[in-house]
């Protein structure tokens, strides 16, 4: 069934959106990442204008990112101080990037840059995490006891100033590095239309610290905040939030999203994060592909802004 | 005497008007007119294209020529006109980098042709070319006049083509089919990314491949209901369309969680 999208302006499949939706909100729920780094390449795939595409997909996270981080305060494991100053830095960032991004429609290069952030950063971290998983993996196969690292072991970030302390995360540190991790991933959040899990979630654990069972919810938290900015301020200077779109992709992202949380639970946490990083390896290499692949057609259309 | 002159002077002139309109009957005025059934076609949610047809008559024709089928007939459905940036991409290091680009003023966002015949039994490129009839012969005025004329040949090209890939430009060869002597009918296709504006719908007649007539006639294309007020508002009220789009974003994951709940 045909559906014709009002920003977009282009009709679509109907259920190839909503199952879009299901099978990215089951990975999310299995995994505790937002889905907007699968989702918009996925519409980009489809043929949905990139600039639409980003708009849109920090839209859909949203959804599942609230719906998530609503069974994390129920359990308590979402850090409330910690993901608002990860939110202060993401604000500022967020800014930063959609300005970065209409400097870079007018100029062209926006679809080539969007591309190039997706190959790097889905590249590196599900390289680093797939390499940290198989060693776990590893470790726990020969019978060793995995060498936790003890919260006391401190790293650079830990001896900067402005120290703050975080209780529910049992964290004291500088708000230097927090801020940063925000502003970066605000930044993200709007240039690439991803709630910025991906990043977050290993950033607290490896960088900051944070005990692992605070820091998906925590993570949610912060991104339901940034990508409701980036929605925002997308739909208010460049018009490409498409809310049609984007609430076929949530319809099927929310029911996805539960069973795979229930999906999720049976795995053990180095086997999740090992297929996560399989998975982020992989939207990684579809994107560069296409960077070097010669292109079928190598012209292309579009139009003036009035800028 | 002179009067008389005059007189006669008169009468024959007189004379051969009387017997010129029986002469003149068959190289006189065809005309054709095209008429649309409405002045607007709306776009709703299912919209994936569709044939536009427009009905239109041909008056004062000579039963001869229709007989003998040296009528032609293109009717041509063209979109509004808007700036467009054509871009290319070429490799650097290996990546494919949109570097050079060539900015057209007022290009057709669509052009669909119908025509009686294939283009080129209708008549010359020639006339095709002083008409500017056709997607190949329509004027694309580039922004910038000091590029040289092959890179904007190049790009013009790329443009026709880019057009023609996405359905925005199209001929329907067969499209127009005469249904009496005086009666035709035209098929035009309306890509299902047909854009939103006043479109302009005109007729050519060509008669032994001469171009006699052209008739005119406008469309305006909207989107209607309620995709048309999501357009709408998103672009007059954007702040509170975002505010909207969050808020629908919360309240589905919060119904999503209490429906679908597994833990």
């Amino acid at each position: 069934m045909g559906i014709y999208l009002p920003i977009a302006e282009i009709s679509v499949n109907i259920f190839v959106l909503l199952a879009m939706g299901a099978a990215v909100g089951f990975l999310s729920g299995m995994f505790g990442v937002g889905g907007g780094f699968l989702i918009t390449p996925l519409l980009i795939f489809y043929n949905i204008p990139p600039a639409i595409a980003v708009a849109t997909g920090a839209n859909q996270v949203i959804a599942s990112s609230f719906s998530g981080a609503l069974s994390h305060v129920k359990r308590g494991t979402l850090d409330f101080k910690l993901g608002g100053v990860l939110l202060a830095g993401g604000i500022v960032g967020s800014t930063g990037g959609i300005f970065v991004f209409g400097f870079l429609r007018r100029l062209g290069q926006l679809d080539l840059f969007i591309s190039l952030l997706y190959v790097v950063l889905l590249g590196t971290v599900g390289g680093l995490m797939l390499v940290e998983s198989v060693n776990a993996l590893r470790a726990t196969r020969s019978g060793a006891a995995p060498v936790l690292k003890k919260s006391g072991q401190h790293n650079w970030i830990h001896r900067l100033p402005l120290k703050m302390r975080f209780r529910a995360s049992k964290l004291f540190v500088s708000v230097i590095p927090v801020l940063g991790l925000g502003a970066g991933i605000g930044f993200l959040s709007s240039i690439m239309g991803v709630g910025g899990g991906f990043i977050m979630v290993p950033a607290l654990i490896y960088l900051l610290k944070v005990p692992t069972n605070v820091v998906i919810g925590t993570s949610l938290f912060q991104i339901i905040f940034t990508s409701a900015y980036t929605t925002l301020v997308h739909a208010t200077t460049n018009q490409t939030v498409d809310v049609m779109l984007a609430f076929l992709l949530m319809a099927g992202g929310v029911a996805g999203a539960q069973y795979g949380a229930k999906a999720g639970q049976r795995l053990r946490g180095e086997q999740l994060r090992a297929l996560l990083a399989l998975l982020v390896l992989a939207v990684a290499i579809r994107l560069a592909i296409d960077l070097f692949v010669t292109p079928p057609n190598v012209y292309s259309l579009s139009g003036v802004d009035p800028t | 005497m002179a009067g008389l002159r005059a007189f006669l002077a008169v009468a024959s002139l007189s004379l051969f008007a009387a017997s010129s309109p029986g002469k003149a009957q068959t190289p006189a005025t065809e005309n054709i007119q095209i008429g649309l059934s409405t002045d607007h076609v709306s776009i709703t949610a299912g919209f994936s294209g569709a044939d536009l047809t427009i009905f239109g008559s041909l008056e004062n024709a000579d039963p001869l020529v229709a007989r003998q089928g040296r009528y032609d007939i293109i009717v041509v459905l063209e979109g509004p006109a808007r700036p467009v940036v054509v871009r290319r991409k070429d490799r650097v290091l290996g990546i494919w980098i949109n570097l050079e680009s060539e900015t057209f003023e007022n290009v057709p966002v669509s052009y669909s042709v119908a025509t009686t015949r294939p283009l080129q039994d209708v008549t010359d490129p020639n006339s095709y070319k002083q008409l500017s009839l056709g997607a190949a012969n329509i004027y694309m005025q580039p922004a910038d006049d000091g590029d040289s004329p092959a890179t904007i040949q190049e790009f013009t090209a790329a443009l026709r083509e880019r057009k023609t890939a996405t359905g925005l430009y199209s001929v329907n060869v067969g499209g127009v089919q005469f249904l009496s002597q005086n009666l035709f009918r035209a098929t035009v296709r309306l890509a299902p990314n047909v854009p939103v504006g006043t479109h302009k719908a005109r007729a050519f007649l060509f008669k032994s491949g001469l171009f006699i007539k052209e008739s005119s006639a406008q469309l305006e294309i909207r989107k209607s209901g309620f995709e048309q007020s999501i357009f709408r508002v998103a672009h007059d009220y954007s702040f509170l369309y975002g505010i909207f789009a969050v808020s629908l974003a919360m309240l589905t994951g919060w119904l999503g969680r209490l429906v679908f709940r597994k833990d």
